[in-house]
This record gives structure tokens, sequence and C-alpha cells, in this order.
């Protein structure tokens, strides 16, 4: 079947270059699920390593292999996650001393590397027909190879183990911005969408794209503050308010669909419930006041709101 | 009918209490797929169907193949010598020369380590360099106050200049969302339509950091315009 698929010359070369991505991504998250496994410093090898193959099945194979399948294997990945048996092993920390020593020796050359992945994104988007999800994955070997040459430490094991010890950080967490999606869409299909519009709707007129507009931009900051995620938030209200409210009437999808995420980020800029922005950071800098970081946020959190809002008004 | 809300209600009290956010969209997704009439097995093909055309969201799992070992090879150090090469007078203009430089590089997905592997051993020790160089000993409440910009900075040009990534998270997501209801949208577009925003978030916070800089200079050090020819004689002990 996978033969079939890439010798299928009515598949263009994208898809099929995106379907390579997805063997590399899937193959990143196969290594980690080994590597823990085997892994005598992790105590929850088994859970950590059933969430990583689990994950790289779907990830690399999804295509496949059919839908209902697919959708028990998200839940049996949510398993080891919701149970919190997903940790991170035993890797060796990065060495300052030796990182020191090569930011000296490379100098400002590394920031090549560093800065390929986004520049291929933009030129693949650009000026191909290939995407910029391949242009990040060009970008990716770019880094690899540039780096090997610069540094013959670097050998292809040494950037799997760190993707690995990388990955082991993110942890389950990794598979929320799926998995929001895929709550979006059942949403979708159950018509929540509906539901609430026909709500909304009692309160605020039907058929005025401004106010349509400036609700779905405030409700985004007001949901991120309670929720303290915009990407949660996003999902319930564009369905909610923005489809029937705003875009229904005509508006243009880009520009209010990828505001109203923004909008959303103001809200995050003002709520402790975003504790890894907002809080975390007073502990980490010693700081005496619990709301030190978002007494000095909220205001300008406000003016990038309205301007927003001025935005989408302006060119809806 | 109201009983479709209960996946919405779930998802808000459950983000709100702070419980596992697996578990939040898990239950929610099965309570919503129970309500709306979608049964086990709708739950089960919509959830699978909709991971696997969402996969593109797990792109930054390839490109960690390159952030782990750009750390280990001095991207961080780097990055600290290249802020250290502005000589700025105060701690306003240190936080704004980062937050401008930050905001550059999160549009390229590149971060030096956060709170606790940049601002901290590198930005603060700059921002009350620049207050010790007037000769001035930092008043707690200025350098508390330095704290909550230097980390604010980070924030705001993090989250406005991450969305002009082309193919970053916020914006998959977004189009995602957007395909469901029936919207077609282009990656470039989504990243495009930001870069006003993400020039006014930066200057908004710049200039809002520099006023109230300035005004903690006049209030902690009396206008605190010591300059170099100034400065006393006497070499300051420093206790």
């Amino acid at each position: 079947m996978i033969n079939f698929f890439f010798s299928d010359p009515k598949i263009t070369i994208a898809a099929k270059l995106l379907e390579v991505l997805f063997f590399l991504m899937g193959f990143v998250c196969f290594f980690t699920g080994v590597k823990n496994l085997t892994d005598k410093g992790n105590k929850s090898s088994l859970g950590t390593g059933v969430f990583w193959i689990a994950l790289s099945i779907v990830l690399a194979f999804g295509r496949w292999i059919p839908n209902l399948i697919n959708g028990i294997l998200v839940l049996i990945m949510t398993l080891p996650a919701v149970l919190r048996q997903v940790k991170p092993g035993q890797s060796k920390p990065v060495d300052p001393a030796y990182s020191e020593a090569w930011s000296k020796k490379l100098n400002m050359t590394i920031f090549i590397p560093a800065l390929s992945i986004g520049t291929f994104a933009l030129i693949f988007a650009l000026f191909t027909k290939l995407g910029a999800l391949v242009g990040i994955g060009f970008g990716v070997i770019v880094a690899i190879v540039t780096l090997m040459l610069m540094n013959h430490d670097n050998k292809l094991p040494t950037f799997f183990n760190d993707a690995r010890r990388m990955l082991d950080i993110v942890g389950p967490l990794s598979m929320l911005p799926m998995l929001l999606a895929s709550l979006g869409a059942i949403f979708t299909k159950a018509g929540v969408g509906e539901v609430i519009a026909h709500y909304v709707g009692m309160i605020i007129p039907q058929g005025n794209i401004n106010i349509g507009i400036v609700v779905f931009a405030i409700a985004m900051p007001l949901f991120t503050i309670v929720m303290g995620n915009a990407f949660a938030a996003i999902t319930v209200i564009t369905v909610g308010i923005g489809a029937p409210f705003v875009l229904a009437l005509g508006a243009n999808p880009t520009i209010i669909g990828m505001l109203a995420l923004t909008c959303g980020y103001c809200g995050t800029l003002c709520t402790p419930m975003a504790a890894n922005f907002n809080i975390v950071p007073v502990a980490l800098l010693d700081m005496k006041d619990r709301f030190g970081v978002i007494k000095r946020q909220w205001i300008p959190a406000l003016f990038i709101l309205a301007f927003q809002i001025g935005y989408m008004l302006l060119f809806k | 009918m109201l009983i479709k809300l209960l996946g919405v209600l779930i998802v808000i009290l459950g983000f709100a209490f702070k419980l596992d956010s697996i578990l939040i969209i898990v239950l929610a997704m099965i309570v919503t797929a129970l309500t709306g009439g979608l049964g086990v097995n709708g739950l089960l093909e919509t959830l699978g169907q909709s991971f696997v055309a969402n996969r593109s969201m797990g792109i930054f799992i390839v490109t960690l193949l390159v952030v782990g070992t750009l750390e280990r090879n001095g991207l961080r150090e780097s990055a600290a010598r290249l802020i250290a090469k502005v000589k700025s007078a105060t701690a306003g203009k240190v936080i704004s020369a980062y937050a401008v430089m930050r905001v550059i590089f999160a549009a390229f997905n590149v971060s030096f380590g956060g709170v606790a592997g940049f601002v901290r051993p590198v930005i603060m020790p700059m921002a009350l360099g620049a207050i010790k160089a007037k000769g001035l000993e930092p008043d707690p409440d200025h350098a508390e106050a330095i704290k909550g910009f230097a980390a604010g900075s980070e924030n705001v040009t993090w989250f406005f200049g991450q969305v002009l990534f082309v193919g970053g998270s916020g914006a998959l997501l977004v189009q995602s969302t957007l395909k469901n209801l029936g919207y077609e949208t282009n990656l470039v577009d989504l990243a495009a339509v930001e870069i006003p925003v993400a020039i006014f978030a930066t200057v908004v916070y710049i200039i809002y950091t520099l006023i109230n800089d300035r005004q903690m200079m006049k209030k902690y050090y009396g206008g605190g315009q010591v300059s170099a020819s100034e400065k006393p004689e006497t070499p300051k002990v420093e206790a």
C-alpha cells in the first residue's frame, strides 16, 4: 500500500515528501520510545515506551491505518499520559564547559544552522509548490549537515539523542495540539457550534459583523484568562462565536481566524493560570510579588488587544 | 440541546481547575461524542481521522533534531555574546535590545533557553550592571520591576514573534479549526497578517518599559543622570 502511494504519479511530490517527513517525525518518537523502554534509569519505562511508540505508529503510518484503529491508538497513548506514567529518562546533560568552548570556536556562525529552519520554511512556502512544512524538514536536514561540518563531534546519533532529551522534557504535552484539533473536529461534528451560537444569539444580534468581531476578539482573551491556554480557547470560541457571528457574514477567515488567536495571547499575558509564562518566572528570578510579571504585562496587553480589534474591523 | 455543551463546560472548568490537560480533552471528547450522538464508533473514527489529518502540528518534533544539538554547540553562549555587544546606558535599554533580538529570532522559531536559561543568567546581570555602571546601587524595588519587565518582554516578543514563523503550531491550529468549519487558509498568509501585530506589540512593550524605567530612575536615584565625568573621584568600595 505504501509502495503504491509513493509510485502513484497522481499523488503530488509535495504530498509524498510530507509523508516522508511524517516517517522522520515518527522515527524520532519511536527512537525516544525504544530508548526509554530500555532505560533502567526511567522508573516509568513501560508507560513512557508505550506512549512514544503508539504515537510514532500514528504519525508515521496513520495514512494507511483505518481511522477506527488510529482512534484506538490515540486513546491508548493517552492512558499512560493521564496516569502520569510518561517520564523523562536518563540522558547525559550538556556540559556547559563544552558548549562554551564550541561557542568560542563557532562564534556567530552557529546562527547559520539555527536560522536555516525558518529560512527554508519561508523559501519553500513562497517559491515552491512543496509548502512550508517540507521546507522545515529541508531546513532541519541543512542544519544537521551544517552542524556536522562545523563540529566533527556531531554524528548522526548525537542529533537523535539530543532530540530524545528534548522530547523527554516536552513529554506527553507534545500530542496536545493534535488532540485539541481533534476536539475541535468532534465539537463541529456534534453540532456544539450551533448550540453556542443559539445562546450567544439571544444576547448579541446576529447579522452585525462589527459587533460580532468585537465580541469574538474580547471573548478570546476572557476565555484564555479562565482556561490559561489560548490554544484550548480558540477551538471552542471559533466554533461558537467566530464562525456564526463573523465568518458566516463573509469576513476574511485568514485575518479573523489568526488574529483571534493573538487576541487570546493578550489574555495569556494577564492570567496566573498561564503559570509557565507568568508565575514560574517569578520564582526563577526571585521576585517578591507573585503577580510581578503580570503587573508589567496587562497594560501593554490591553493596547495590543485594542490594536488588533481595530485591525480586524478595518481589514475584515 | 443544552447537554451538548457539557463537553465545553468540562474544557473550561478542567483548565480553570488545573486538571491534567490530556485528561480534560479526552473526557470532553467522550462526553461530547456521546451527547452529540456520534457514539463510540463515531468518536474513534473522528478522533483517528482528525489526529492523522493534523499530524503536521507535530512538526516541532522534527525541529527538535536540531534544537538540542544547537544548544550543545553553544547557541546560548553565542547569543549571550551577541546581546553583550549592545552597550546600553540603562536597564530599560538593555531589555529593549533583548526584545528586538528575541522577536526576530522568534520569527525563525529560535529561543535561547527562556527565563531560566537566558534572562536570569544573561539579561538580568546586564540590566543591573547598567545601573551599577552609573555608580548607583540598584534599589530593590527597581530591581524587582526590572525583573518583571525582563520576563514580560520575554513573553510578549515570543508570543507575537513566533506567529511569524511559517509552520508554527498556533497557525497550524487556526488552519485546522477553520478547515473543520469549511474555510481554507494558507500558512504564509496566516503568518503575514501577524506582521503589523508583532511590530506593534514589540514597540508598545519597549515604550512601556522605557517610560517606566525612566520614571523609576528619577524616583529612586533622583534623576540618575550621573554621567561618568560627574562621578566622584574616589573609587567606590563595594561591600
